[in-house]
């Protein structure tokens, strides 16, 4: 396979202030590719702080690893020419929590979706640009009379973040980073952005990262699934799978804390203990040991990747019958 | 029968803006009995804040309170001069506003802000004994007494949400309103703040109105849920009734929205837009985006009627949807 983008041991460390003992590791060796052939939606999920939004800045090109690379169509991406730097920053799209940050609130809506045009000079005429708008904003389910016109704060926060969708839809990317897209929204608002996303990748033929601490829209958006904790993968597979069937502590601790909007499915039973990540990481071994129910003495060692059946692995020492995964081979878990 | 700890009667709120009169409580009626937990659901601009601020008579201008009564364990609210009112405010209700965890002064101790508040009451205790409050309370809500010498910064966000709560039942009041208590947090402390409140309540044996937008939580938390739609209560039911049978097709449409884990990939999103209040449709408010609308919705504001004991429907054609069932 010929990946679209590809990461090869990416670690990324922030150090605070000038003493080096204070630096969080935001990312710890991760090896991840998207294949270019088969547009899919991989979800990372991870609480906050799990490293989520360092691994989309650092696949977005806006900041670099600390060690590791990152390859888009072959070529490392802190080495592109100027040329290829365009192109990289038209087919690699993001989408934001916040759907209020990136609009300007003196411009009408149209402002976000001309500068684009603009900027990499997609139409030569005004009725060109308009066509593209229209195009782009019903690839995503809104009617260009309805929005075309309107200021920012004349729309609701599920209609501003389509709208966002629809500006990465107008460069015709290959990928998309959506960092948290919905997790500002109401939820009640959140199916028809989610719906625009799969049609994205379904019709478009987009590759979607979808990142997200909500593990039932993930369920519904992605085929696959990398599970994020403190920059470790605690887990990774087939989605429906992992949701159904979670492997590694943590991932069930995730699971079982989902308020599912059924009555027959309670919060409650056979919980785990819940524990709220606290103080910086000690030692070298599993990072979840610490709020971990099922903690054991080899637990101080870091586990590898078992791999526990074709679509599925957990870092986990719970299933160490299972046979190791290199972790540069997590990709391979993981289904298009 | 059971006295009930609150009933709102034809609340009304409006904006005074430059674009007019927001009418953002149009007539709310709703009562609520001792250690019931209630549900208060709709999209942002729904006027659930506008709700909640009102009951405690904390609307500011540009808005107003233009009618209505508030009864909270026997007492008019809205009859007290501000003095009673003060006094009224944390000891019979008690507010936890939306994205309170980050308006706790980061420069003072929790235990200092925990002791204005109740300072800030004529019939506060003595000195002993509000120490004595200020500990019981952070143990009720499951922290050490110590975190009342610590620094906001020094929390996290679950602990300061549950700082906040703290503060909320210092004086234990009949009545707790959770303005979107979690929307900030992640999941694994979502469920811990919940839990926290959960128990907090049984303690006090207080009524609750958790304010919000995630039917998920609503079900796993609420006995009752009101769904509220441009500052109209469409329909109050048990949350059994809710999530079985929703009547108000809005309240059907939000139902159907949910994920559902049988179903991947399938969503079912509520087609066309909430409209502004400054421009809401004559009739029912909803009567543009409802599949089964009539001229009588487009013509007539629908009332919240009694349809069975427990069920109150703001539809001129709900019976008609029983019908045909
Ligand atoms: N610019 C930065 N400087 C220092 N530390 C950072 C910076 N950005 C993120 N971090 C730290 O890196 C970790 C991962 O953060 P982040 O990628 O934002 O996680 P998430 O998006 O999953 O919440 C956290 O511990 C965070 O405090
Ligand atoms: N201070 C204010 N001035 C003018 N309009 C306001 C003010 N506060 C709220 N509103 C309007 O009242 C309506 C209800 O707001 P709010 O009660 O905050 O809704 P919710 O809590 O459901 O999101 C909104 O349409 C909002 O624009
Ligand atoms: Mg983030
Ligand atoms: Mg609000």
């Amino acid at each position: 396979m010929a990946p679209l983008i590809e990461l090869r041991n990416v670690s990324k460390v922030y150090s605070k202030g000038l003493i080096a003992r204070a630096s969080t590791v935001a990312l710890d060796n991760l090896s991840l590719s998207l294949d270019a052939d088969k547009p899919t939606i991989m979800t990372v999920a991870g609480e906050s702080g799990s490293g989520k939004t360092t691994l989309a800045m650092l696949l977005l090109g806006f900041i670099e690893p600390s060690s590791g690379q990152i390859y888009y169509q072959g070529k490392d991406i802190t080495k592109l020419s100027p040329v290829e730097r365009t192109q990289f920053r038209k087919e690699v799209q993001a989408v934001f929590q916040d759907p209020f940050a990136v609009f300007n609130p003196f411009y009408p809506v149209d402002h976000l979706l001309s500068v684009p045009i603009d900027k990499f000079k997609l139409a030569d005429s005004k009725a060109k640009a308009r066509n593209l708008m229209e195009e782009a904003l019903n690839g995503v389910g809104l009617r260009a009379e309805d929005v075309l016109g309107r200021f920012p704060h004349q729309l609701s926060g599920g209609q501003r973040q389509r709208i966002n969708v629809a500006r990465a839809l107008l460069l015709k990317p290959k990928l998309i980073v959506a960092d948290e897209p919905v997790s500002m929204v109401d939820a009640s608002l959140r199916a028809t952005i989610l719906e625009s996303l799969r049609k994205l990748n379904k019709e478009y033929g987009i590759s979607i990262i979808y990142i997200t601490h909500d593990l039932t829209t993930a369920f519904h958006v992605a085929n696959s699934i990398v599970v994020l904790y403190r920059g470790g993968v605690m887990e990774a597979g087939d989605i429906e799978t992992v949701i159904k069937s979670p492997q590694h502590p943590y991932t069930r601790l995730l699971i079982d804390s989902i308020p599912w909007p059924d009555l027959d499915r309670r919060w409650g039973g056979d919980q785990m203990p819940i524990k709220e990540i606290e103080g910086a990481l000690m030692g070298t071994g599993c990072k979840f040991a610490s709020r971990c129910p099922f903690v054991m003495e080899k637990c101080k060692n870091l586990p590898a990747h078992f791999r526990l059946n074709q679509h599925q692995t957990a870092s986990c020492f719970l299933h160490d019958q299972h046979p190791m995964l290199d972790v540069e081979k997590l990709t391979e878990v993981l289904p298009m | 029968m059971t006295q009930p700890v609150l009933t709102v009667n034809n609340l009304q709120v409006t904006y005074f803006t430059e674009a007019g009169r927001v009418r953002a409580l149009d007539g709310v009626n709703l009562t609520l009995n001792p250690g019931e937990k209630l549900g208060l659901v709709g999209e942002s601009g729904s006027g659930k804040s506008t709700m909640a601020l009102a009951m405690m008579r904390m609307i500011k201008p540009p808005g107003r309170i233009e009618g209505g009564s508030v009864v909270v364990d026997g007492v008019d609210l809205t009859k007290l001069n501000d003095e009673e009112m003060r006094e009224a405010r944390l000891s019979r209700i008690s507010y936890i506003p939306q994205g309170a965890m980050n308006s706790l002064n980061p420069v003072m101790r929790i235990g200092a802000q925990m002791r204005d508040a109740i300072k800030a009451h004529k019939l506060a205790p003595d000195a002993d004994d509000i120490e004595k409050r200020i500990n019981a309370a952070l143990v009720s809500v499951d922290l050490k007494p110590t975190v009342a010498k610590m620094y906001p910064h020094e929390l996290s966000g679950g602990m300061k949400q549950r700082v906040c709560i703290a503060i909320g039942i210092l004086l234990h009041p009949k009545l707790i309103i959770a303005d979107e208590p979690t929307s900030a947090l992640d999941v694994v402390t979502q469920r811990q703040v919940m839990q926290t409140l959960d128990s907090v309540q049984k303690q006090l044996g207080a009524a609750i109105i958790l304010i919000g937008h995630d039917m998920g939580l609503m079900a796993q938390f609420v006995d009752k849920v009101a769904v509220m739609y441009t500052g109209r209560l469409m329909e109050l039911s048990t949350v059994q009734d809710m999530f079985t049978n929703p009547q108000h097709p809005y309240a059907v449409a939000l139902i159907k929205s949910l994920p559902n884990l049988n179903q991947r990939g399938v969503f079912h999103g509520i087609p066309g837009l909430a409209p502004a209040l400054l421009r809401l449709p004559p009739g029912c408010s909803f009567h543009p985006r409802c599949p089964i609308a009539q001229d009588i919705c487009k013509a007539q504001v629908p009332p919240l009627e009694a349809k069975t004991p427990t069920r109150f429907v703001a539809c001129h054609l709900v019976e008609k949807i029983k019908n045909e069932k």
